[in-house]
């Protein structure tokens, strides 16, 4: 079986040590996780763990067995990229003279449909959302002038089926 | 009522019904000690040498009783000697609480005096583990933790208590847990896959089971035994689903796995429809998985859905308590014989019997005495009504291979983990949970000397155990492995061992040697006559092997007989 792109995405009481559990999940199979993100979900006191991976769809059924039986865990999901809506968020850092200097700058940020954040004396701040190949492109065009600071965060999804978790919740 | 936490500790395992715990005191458990001292005529303690030692003894007593074991240690060194118990715990489904003392809430992460991270370290090898840092928290969390411990597919769970929720007061009540929101220890029983199983079943030719621990942890014997008995199915068990069936029960075929017998392994790949019952197709069971069964359709009663297509890619998954399972199955089972597929099992039987079971049991060209014919012996003085506790190794795989038994809850033994040095304290457990039970311990020269120590455990708290210690002067297992993978290169196989008489004397335990086989006879009958604890260490044949084998990544086809 070949190694495929996976969406992890866990719905879970918010305990502390849940995310050491999970992860020792990945780390007991030699696992690399790509991108991990935790936070509240649509449901109050529930949180949700976005987790991204690169394996076999048989180890990733395995693992998320694994993942549902912890106890604090409600219910796990696993998808490939077509079933779901996904997308990063990148913030630059950049020196604030780049934007009357390098005019081409102005442009640059307009075409990726980013967002300035902040402008300062020195420094300026963008922020991009979307696919990961869309802010390694906006990444590739800003380097030639020089980033300050850069940084991405790990992938956030919903998926496009409906993921029963309230009516999970309601039977006891 | 405003109690101190650590009363409130021993109140909620009294509310739990427990009257027995393993364990060994320290600096931060002091105050539930303190507490143990005042409650000493409704909770029995029983000190430990070592808290290994603990958890082991808990894991014998939940084993044979089916009951939560309870084991209590210090934080720091005492915490993380019970790793090992807990993770033999974890892969062999046994129920455990285990109650950790820790530096005061306010030290937490300072590296204090005898901290350690137990819930860090003990995360991979528990089902649920909790850090308590305020007394009120504790009644809840004891609670959650015996019904996470004993519900499901059982496990270990640990419950750090840090030393000041253990002097702090709080306002007790204790209300039994009966539910959690996200976990659903019993998947709701689905009829349609029963039928789909039965449907499966009553057209097959060659049908077999394969019986695990399931079926004793949801003590579901009574079940099995019905079901094999109207499909008159053949049924083999995993070394952990020993006992649930009468080993001389007439469908009763033997044991799967590496070492099990001829006809239960060979025949997994000749069966036409594969009745997995609470069973994990552990890879000692199943060999190289890519030629496991491949002909059969495999129909999974699992209580774990983890489980389910994990190894072994099922045809019928029924997702559910193998007990419920079971009774839902039974009705619609045709009754049936199967005589000539029975028949099979019975030519291998011979062949096995011929070739390994016979010379085992009736050593010839002057040999020494065998593991296999210590084993008779023991049988034929407990007429397989004792509880029989292995270590690891050779003397594991002979005991699980030729020991007798009528009842069930009465092999207990370190099957996942493979854990030398369970058995001295895991028999101790087992005695006091059954305390009109025989129970003997099997153990080798080598594991007895990891839990040695236990020794005093027995002594101090008299507890009738019988102990047999097959010294080959070898770790035999690992030996035997050099023999016949490594060319004989036998690295830091031999055992120097010290006089185990004397040491049992110093204990003051009754003991005796055997060395000649006209004496092993009147040796056992001793053993067991004896009202009190007794050590018998008997001098078995140095280099014998435990045949049949499946090599490590063979096929159960192709098992060895020698």
């Amino acid at each position: 079986m070949e190694n495929k792109m996976f969406t992890i995405s866990v719905y879970s009481e918010n305990n502390v040590g849940l995310l050491n559990r999970i992860s020792g999940i990945f780390l007991k199979r030699h696992i690399n996780i790509l991108s991990l993100n935790v936070s509240e979900s649509e449901i109050e006191n529930v949180s949700r763990f976005v987790i991204v991976v690169n394996t076999t769809e048989k180890w990733v059924q395995n693992i998320v067995g694994q993942i549902e039986k912890q106890i604090e865990v409600i219910k796990a999901f696993y998808h490939v990229d077509e079933e779901t809506i996904f997308l990063e968020s990148a913030i630059f850092k950049i020196a604030s003279n780049l934007l009357f200097d390098e005019r081409q700058i102005q442009n640059i940020i307009k075409d990726s449909k980013s967002e300035i954040v902040t402008v300062s004396r020195e420094f300026f701040v963008i922020s991009k959302s979307g696919k990961r190949s869309e802010i390694e492109e906006l990444y590739a065009k800003l380097k030639p002038f020089g980033i300050m600071q850069f940084v991405r965060s790990g992938r956030i999804s919903v998926s496009k089926e409906k993921m029963q978790i309230s009516s999970l919740l309601e039977v006891l | 009522m405003k109690i101190s936490g650590a009363e409130a500790v021993i109140r909620c395992l009294l509310a739990e019904g427990v009257d027995l715990v393993y364990g060994y005191p320290g600096g931060a458990i002091m105050p539930v000690y303190d507490e143990i001292y005042k409650f000493q005529d409704q909770l029995h303690h029983v000190l430990v040498r070592h808290e290994q030692g603990a958890a082991h003894a808990a894991q014998g007593f939940a084993r044979a009783t089916g009951k939560v074991g309870v084991a209590i240690a210090t934080s720091g060194p005492g915490a993380t000697n019970l790793v090992t118990g807990i993770a033999d715990a974890q892969i062999d489904s046994t129920p455990l609480v285990c109650i950790t003392g820790q530096v005061g809430k306010h030290l937490l992460g300072s590296d204090a005096f005898q901290e350690t991270d137990i819930i860090g370290i003990s995360t991979p090898v528990t089902k649920w583990n909790y850090q308590i840092t305020e007394a009120h928290e504790i009644p809840e969390i004891i609670a959650k933790a015996f019904y996470i411990a004993r519900s499901g597919r059982p496990g270990p769970v640990l419950i750090d208590i840090t030393k000041n929720a253990q002097f702090d007061e709080l306002d007790f009540s204790y209300e039994k847990c009966t539910g959690i929101r996200s976990y659903h220890p019993k998947p709701d029983l689905n009829l349609q896959k029963v039928q789909e199983a039965a449907d499966l079943i009553n057209n097959a030719k060659k049908p077999y089971i394969i019986f695990g621990q399931g079926i004793i942890l949801s003590e579901a014997e009574e079940q099995l035994k019905r079901f094999v008995e109207k499909s008159g199915i053949p049924a083999a068990w995993t070394i952990l689903g020993l006992s649930a069936l009468p080993t001389d029960h007439p469908l009763n075929v033997g044991m799967v796995g590496m070492h099990g017998n001829y006809g239960p392994n060979l025949l997994t790949n000749e069966c036409d429809v594969l009745i997995a019952l609470g069973m994990r197709f552990d890879d000692r069971v199943t060999g190289n998985l890519a030629t496991y069964a491949k002909q059969a359709k495999v129909i999974h009663f699992e209580i774990d859905p983890a489980e389910v297509d994990k190894n072994v890619k099922t045809d019928v998954a029924v997702l559910a308590d193998v007990k419920e399972a079971l009774t839902a199955l039974i009705p619609l089972i045709d009754k049936k014989a199967h005589d000539s597929w029975h028949n099979e099992f019975k030519e291998k039987y011979k062949i096995e019997f011929d070739s390994v079971i016979n010379e085992e049991l009736n050593p010839t060209n002057g040999k020494g005495i065998s593991m296999g014919e210590t084993m008779e012996m023991i049988n034929k003085h407990s007429k397989g009504d004792a509880i029989i506790v292995s270590d690891v190794g050779q003397h594991q795989m002979f005991a699980c291979r030729y020991a007798k038994f009528n009842s069930t809850k009465s092999n207990v033994t370190s099957g996942g983990l493979g854990t030398m040095g369970f058995a001295l304290p895991a028999a101790i457990g087992a005695k006091m949970g059954k305390p009109d039970r025989e129970v003997v311990a099997i153990i080798g020269d080598g594991g007895f000397q990891m839990n040695i120590q236990e020794l005093g455990t027995i002594f101090q708290s008299q507890v009738p155990v019988k102990i047999v210690v097959l010294n080959n002067e070898f770790l035999g297992m690992v030996r035997q492995w050099q023999e016949l993978f490594f060319d004989n290169r036998y690295a830091s196989t031999n055992m120097i061992n010290p006089n185990f008489i004397a040491i049992a004397q110093g204990y003051h335990i009754k003991s005796r040697k055997v060395t000649e086989r006209e004496d092993l006879d009147a040796a056992v009958e001793e053993m067991m006559a004896s009202k009190d604890s007794y050590f018998l260490e008997v001098m078995v044949e140095k280099e014998n092997n435990v045949f049949p084998m499946i090599p490590t990544g063979a096929s159960v086809s192709d098992m060895r007989l020698s």
